[in-house]
Order: structure tokens, then C-alpha cells, then sequence
């Protein structure tokens, strides 16, 4: 990448070496929260249509050409907003609740690779810090219904603590047994890996597609959408943990949501589908597009977790568990030493 | 030697909220005061009151003509069919010769009306379980009943198509082949209704086997319409008590005997095609003739007590008339189903979740208008 070498170059003539980096992480991490907040923005619009289209009607297309500048307009008026609390909840941790899931989910945005070199943050422990990172978002939501004094909202960060702990297990499980394959938890590695022989969900058939679902799953409920959105559940608690945050606090709980929703699917992408790798190799002579087929991709998954919201009813708590702990970690631990097996014998597809 | 009782004080603590006035699961503003532990539903004390206009009070007021008016605002979804118990109970009364046309009408109107109450039920229902695309299907089907409606009284949703002996207005010229289209066009939806939620996985699992009505509690909370039905209990006023033209027609009383959820989900789910089949039969058959039996400009009834009971999408509505001659009622008293179906929901819900309630309540299919009035 031509203009990102020059910025370097030019940054780091121009000052001593350690402040040179600084700048330029901070430079990185603006175009990133630029970028995603605009990307969050257009999910939101994304699904709006998509619900529109499911259920038989137009969706917001007046605001800018096919309601393009729809979403903009309503964060311009959430941010204008006044900003409302309860006047016995805990205002420390009431107030810091939604940094805590909007940070963390920006923070997992750094590690996806768009292109080989267009990836801003390529650690060793790439998958690892993944998964750690996004279920820190949920101390937000715990908070968020803790400190609030709702009882409503109580009971929904409680089903979320619940839930996100119950299916962590199911999305670190899945993935772990692609790593078997890659030997390595580093994304870059996990692409290459996938560059020489194909996408992993080919190269693993059986039990990929096997983790692959078990992955799709247990990333919706991570996010906290129907089927699995007990933590909102209009019909039941009203709105849930957000029931008392208004303004930009409450749209920040909204955009975390779909932040989260890409890196489920961003992370699906990079582990089963060969992140920016094109299919057969049809355009690696021009490694820019590798960025066209990774949102592609992702967008792809994410019409699919929209596709469940507007079709499925919600379960129930009970069932949530049974789902996962009887169902699901009980598979994903065979499909694990199935894996292995596999992975022990060369039993997988190389291309 | 005396023992004190040991008292267990490690109980889990329960605690209440307040479910209502104002929430997405009780369609109006009905307040549920539930006593839960954790998820777990203890008590369920229905607080009502919150819409009452004094609807009985007013009738007393008002003349038979005005009070045919006020019963639209009671049960909304089913407004033709209220403003009928009161035209059939004032007939009765006064002994008049209703038109075959005008009993012909009336039924298919009902029936109508019971399809579009349904379509907006299950549609809602979809909702309260969380599927939100149900809720747009629904709405899609009784548009094109209200549709109908429109073009024949005027009105969408308070119809005010019945006066005490006969009808407002004759039926418009295109109301039989509207009718038709609708049948035909619903005929190729209601299998679609069943596709996306009746056979989903999902919503089986959170259907079936919660809030269970046995038959003995049904009769004895005075259940009725399909709550009642679907514990097996056979209450169908168009069936016992026949009015109208229900006499006339053939259809099968829907009746489930496991009186869950779900099976009240079906019962209403087939009610739709037998109302389909009884406007079927009827639609070319309406005889031609005077749409309205002349009655005096004042109707007075004579003394006496006057009870009339019809099945409303919801149940059985009951009209009691008490007159000492006058043009006004000297009492008047509606029997509403939701009053009766909501007062079991203590009994079935209890022990269940909160989205155990939130499901067992939607198939009570609970109109507050009509349990306050």
C-alpha cells in the first residue's frame, strides 16, 4: 500500500521515532472509529431494509437517495438528544456502562485482515483475543442493568450474563477446532493457511461445516439477537438492560449490537471462508479487491444472522441453556476430537 | 414436651414488578402485578380499570339506537359482532321480522370480522413470541377485510353497520366479488401462516405444554370461545344457540382437548377456514330483499328482562337488557369474554417464566377495552 508507506515514511522524517509511532496509531485508530461508525450506521440502515423487505413493506427511502442518509439523520438527533437517568441509579457505573461495550467492540475491529496488507493489528494471539475481547462487552450490559434500578433492566442483564457466558464456550469451541488445522491462532497465519489450500470450511468438510453452524449459533446469541434476544425481549422486559438510557448512551448500546453482529460475521469470514481470498484465486493479481470480497462475504453472513432475526421466534431462558449445554458443547466436543482425528490422519482436502 | 415448628428461612426472594400499564405485551393498558422468583412467575394479580368509561352506566342514557354505537368501543376487533348481540337482543325484545337478507349479511359480515380479529391475533401473537415478521402478514390479510368494510359502511374498525332491525346501508355492488377475491386470496396465505410459525421448531417447543386449562377449570373460570374450545369444552354459541343464519349453514365446532397454549393457537388457526367455509356457502346465496325491518323512529321496549348471547371472535359476549318500558334501558349488563379469560390467567401461568406468561397471555387473546368497558 503506496499511501500508507508515504504517511509512514513522511511521519517518521519528520519526528523522533516514538512519537512518530504514536501519531501514527492514533491516525490508524481515528480511521477506524471513522470507519466503523459509519459501517455501524449503514448495518443499522442494512437492516432496516432487509426487515422491510421480509415483512412486506418499503423501509426507510426518503432521507437521501433510497434512504441512504436515513441513519445519519437519527444519529443527529440521538446525539442532540437529551440525555435522561434515573434519579436513583448508580451514576458512576450508569454512566460508564456504555463505553464498556461500545470500546470493546471497536477494539476487536482492528485485528480483521482486509487485505494481506491491509490489517492494522496482527497479533499472535489473534482468535484468543478475539473472543476475549468480545465478551468483555457484556460487563457493560451487566452493569448497564445493575446500576440502572430497574427491575426490568435487572433481569436483562442477568439472562445476558447467562447467555453470554453459556455461549462463549460454543464460539471459542468452534473455532478451536479450525485452529487444529492452521497450528496457529495468528489471523495472518490462518489465511495463509487457507491461501495454499483452500478455504478451511473445504479443507475440513464435515466437521467444519459441523463448527461452522455450531459457530453461526452461538455468535447470534453472543450478540444478543433473535432468536436468542432474551437480554431486550420487547414482549417481556420492554426493552431490557437499556430500558433507562436515552440519547447517545442508548445509541451507542444500539451500535455496539451491530459492531458486534461484523465482527461475528468478520471473524466467520477470516476463519472459514478465507478472509480476503477470492474463490479459485479468480482476481489475486489485484490483492485491492481482496477487500471487496471480504465485506462481501461478511455482509453475506450478516444477511443470514438478519435472516434468522426476521423469522424466528425468541426461546425461552431454559431452553437457551438446554440448547447450549446439552446440545451444542456435548457436539462441539466430538466434533473437536473429530477434528483432531482428521487433522492426526491428513483425512482433510488440499487443494 | 412442646416443639416450636422449624421455619425454613432460606427461601429464595421473591420479588414484584409491575407488567403494565404501559407494556408491548398487554396490548393495552392492562397491569399485571406479577410476584417472581428469578424467572419463575408465583402470582399473577390482574389490575384493571385503567380504561373503564363506564359503558354500562352510559347505555342507561342513551337510546337502543346510540347504544349500538357505544358496544364498537368495547371489543374493537370484533365491533360488528357486538353492535349485533345489541340489535339481536332489542329484536327479540320488540318480536320482529328480520329480513332473511339482513340475517344472511349479518353472518357473512361476522364472519369477516372473526377472520380479520384472527389475522390481527395471530400476527400479534408472532410478536409476543418475538418473530416480528408474523405481525405484518397478519395485517396484510385483514387489510383487505377492512378494505371491504370500507367500501361498505364506511368505517374500518367501529363498523356501525347494524341498527336494531336490520342493517345501516345496502351491501355495495362490489361487496360479493371483493369477498370472493378475499377468500381466494386467503385460501393460498392461511397455509403460509402455518409454514412460518405454526411448524417452526421454536415456537412448538414454547407452545406446547404451558398454561394447561384442564376442561373442569375452563367451565369453571367461564371460559369460553377458543380458550374454552380448546380444553375441549364445547361452547360455541353459533352451534348451541344458533342467531342469524348459523342455522343454515354447515361448520365444525374446532375443539382441542389438551388445553395448552398451543392447542388454543390451533383452535383459532381452524377457526379461519371454517369462517372461510361458512362465508363460502353464503356468499351466493344472499337472498334479495328489504335490508331493514321498519321499527319505530323511538323503540321502546316492553317490560321485562331480555338476555342474548353471541359468539364474538373472543367468545361468548352476553347482552342482558333490564327495561321498564321506556325508551332507555333501565339496566344493561355485557357479559365480556376477555373478563372471564382473563381471570384464569392467575391459574395457568403461575409456575412458569415470564415469557411463559407473555405467550399464555397472547392466545387468551385479550382485548382490554372489552374487559374494562
Amino acid at each position: 500500500m503506496n499511501i500508507t508507506k508515504n504517511i509512514h515514511e513522511w511521519l517518521f522524517s519528520l519526528m523522533p521515532e516514538t512519537t512518530a509511532s504514536i501519531v501514527e496509531m492514533v491516525l490508524i485508530a481515528v480511521v477506524y472509529l471513522a470507519i466503523f461508525a459509519v459501517a455501524g450506521l449503514y448495518l443499522v440502515l442494512l437492516e432496516r431494509r432487509v426487515a422491510a423487505w421480509f415483512q412486506l413493506r418499503l423501509g426507510p427511502n426518503r432521507v437521501g437517495y433510497q434512504g441512504l442518509l436515513q441513519t445519519m439523520a437519527d444519529a443527529l438527533k440521538l446525539v442532540s438528544k437529551e440525555l435522561t437517568g434515573t434519579l436513583k441509579a448508580d451514576k458512576f457505573l450508569y454512566n460508564l456502562a456504555p463505553y464498556f461495550v461500545i470500546v470493546t467492540a471497536l477494539m476487536a475491529m482492528s485485528l480483521f485482515p482486509f487485505t494481506k496488507e491491509l490489517h492494522a493489528f496482527d497479533i499472535n494471539i489473534g482468535i484468543f483475543f478475539l473472543i476475549a475481547i468480545s465478551s468483555i462487552g457484556v460487563i457493560g450490559i451487566l452493569l448497564a442493568g445493575w446500576s440502572s434500578n430497574n427491575k426490568f433492566a435487572l433481569i436483562g442483564a442477568m439472562r445476558s450474563g447467562v447467555q453470554t457466558i453459556s455461549y462463549e464456550l460454543s464460539v471459542g469451541l468452534s473455532l478451536l477446532t479450525m485452529v487444529l488445522m492452521t497450528g496457529s491462532l495468528q489471523l495472518s497465519q490462518i489465511v495463509e493457511v487457507q491461501e495454499k489450500g483452500g478455504w478451511l470450511i473445504v479443507q475440513g468438510h464435515i466437521p467444519a461445516l459441523i463448527a461452522f453452524c455450531i459457530y453461526m449459533i452461538a455468535g447470534t446469541a453472543e450478540t444478543n439477537r433473535a432468536p436468542f434476544d432474551l437480554v431486550e425481549a420487547e414482549s417481556e422486559l420492554g426493552a431490557g438492560f437499556h430500558t433507562e438510557y436515552s440519547g447517545m448512551k442508548f445509541a451507542y448500546f444500539f451500535l455496539a449490537e451491530f459492531i458486534n453482529m461484523f465482527i461475528i460475521a468478520s471473524i466467520a469470514t477470516t476463519v472459514f471462508f478465507g478472509a480476503y481470498l477470492s474463490p479459485f484465486g479468480i482476481t489475486e493479481n489485484i490483492p485491492l479487491l481482496g477487500v471487496f470480497w471480504f465485506l462481501g462475504k461478511t455482509l453475506l453472513l450478516i444477511f443470514l444472522m438478519m435472516w434468522f432475526r426476521w423469522t424466528f421466534p425468541r426461546l425461552r431462558i431454559d431452553q437457551l441453556l438446554v440448547l447450549e449445554w446439552k446440545y451444542l458443547l456435548p457436539l462441539n466436543l466430538m466434533n473437536l476430537l473429530l477434528m483432531a482425528l482428521m487433522v492426526l490422519l491428513g483425512l482433510t482436502i488440499q487443494f | 414436651m412442646d416443639t416450636t415448628p422449624i421455619i425454613n428461612n432460606f427461601k429464595s426472594e421473591e420479588y414484584q414488578i409491575n407488567m403494565g400499564p404501559q407494556h408491548p405485551a398487554t396490548h393495552g393498558v392492562l397491569r399485571l402485578l406479577l410476584t417472581i422468583d428469578g424467572e419463575i412467575i408465583k402470582k399473577v394479580e390482574p389490575d384493571l380499570g385503567y380504561i373503564h368509561r363506564s359503558i354500562e352506566k352510559m347505555c342507561e342514557r342513551d337510546s337502543y339506537q346510540q347504544i349500538v354505537h357505544l358496544t364498537d368501543r368495547m371489543d374493537y376487533l370484533s365491533s360488528h359482532i357486538n353492535n349485533e348481540a345489541v340489535c339481536l337482543t332489542v329484536e327479540n325484545a320488540l318480536e320482529l321480522e328480520i329480513p332473511e337478507r339482513v340475517k344472511v349479511i349479518r353472518t357473512i359480515i361476522a364472519e369477516l370480522t372473526r377472520i380479520a380479529s384472527h389475522t390481527l391475533w395471530w400476527g400479534v401473537m408472532g410478536m409476543d413470541v418475538g418473530a416480528l415478521t408474523t405481525y405484518f402478514y397478519g395485517f396484510r390479510d385483514r387489510e383487505m377485510i377492512n378494505d371491504i368494510f370500507e367500501e361498505t359502511c364506511g368505517a374500518r374498525l367501529t363498523m356501525n353497520y347494524n341498527i336494531p332491525g336490520g342493517l345501516m346501508f345496502d351491501i355495495h355492488p362490489n361487496f360479493v366479488k371483493r369477498t370472493k377475491e378475499f377468500i381466494a386470496h386467503f385460501k393460498t396465505k392461511l397455509p403460509e401462516y402455518d409454514l412460518l410459525l405454526s411448524n417452526n421448531i421454536i415456537f412448538r417447543k414454547r407452545m406446547e405444554g404451558i398454561g394447561i386449562l384442564t376442561k373442569e377449570d375452563a367451565i369453571s373460570f367461564g371460559a369460553s370461545g377458543p380458550v374454552g374450545r380448546a380444553s375441549g369444552y364445547s361452547c360455541d354459541v353459533r352451534k348451541h344457540h344458533s342467531y342469524s343464519a348459523y342455522d343454515k349453514v354447515k361448520f365444525n365446532e374446532v375443539l382441542k382437548t389438551e388445553g395448552d397454549t398451543y392447542s388454543r393457537y390451533q383452535v383459532r388457526v381452524l377457526e379461519m377456514w371454517e369462517s372461510l367455509s361458512i362465508i363460502e356457502q353464503l356468499i351466493d346465496n344472499i337472498p334479495e330483499g328489504d335490508f331493514f325491518a321498519k321499527t319505530n323512529a323511538v323503540i321502546k321496549l316492553p317490560e321485562g328482562e331480555y338476555y342474548q348471547k353471541v359468539e364474538t371472535a373472543r367468545g361468548e359476549l352476553g347482552v342482558y337488557i333490564v327495561s321498564t318500558g321506556t325508551k332507555n334501558p333501565y339496566r344493561m349488563k355485557f357479559r365480556s369474554p376477555g373478563f372471564s379469560n382473563l381471570s384464569l390467567l392467575n391459574h395457568i401461568a403461575v409456575g412458569g417464566k415470564i415469557g411463559d406468561l407473555v405467550a399464555t397471555m397472547a392466545t387468551l387473546d385479550l382485548v382490554i377495552p372489552d374487559i374494562d368497558r
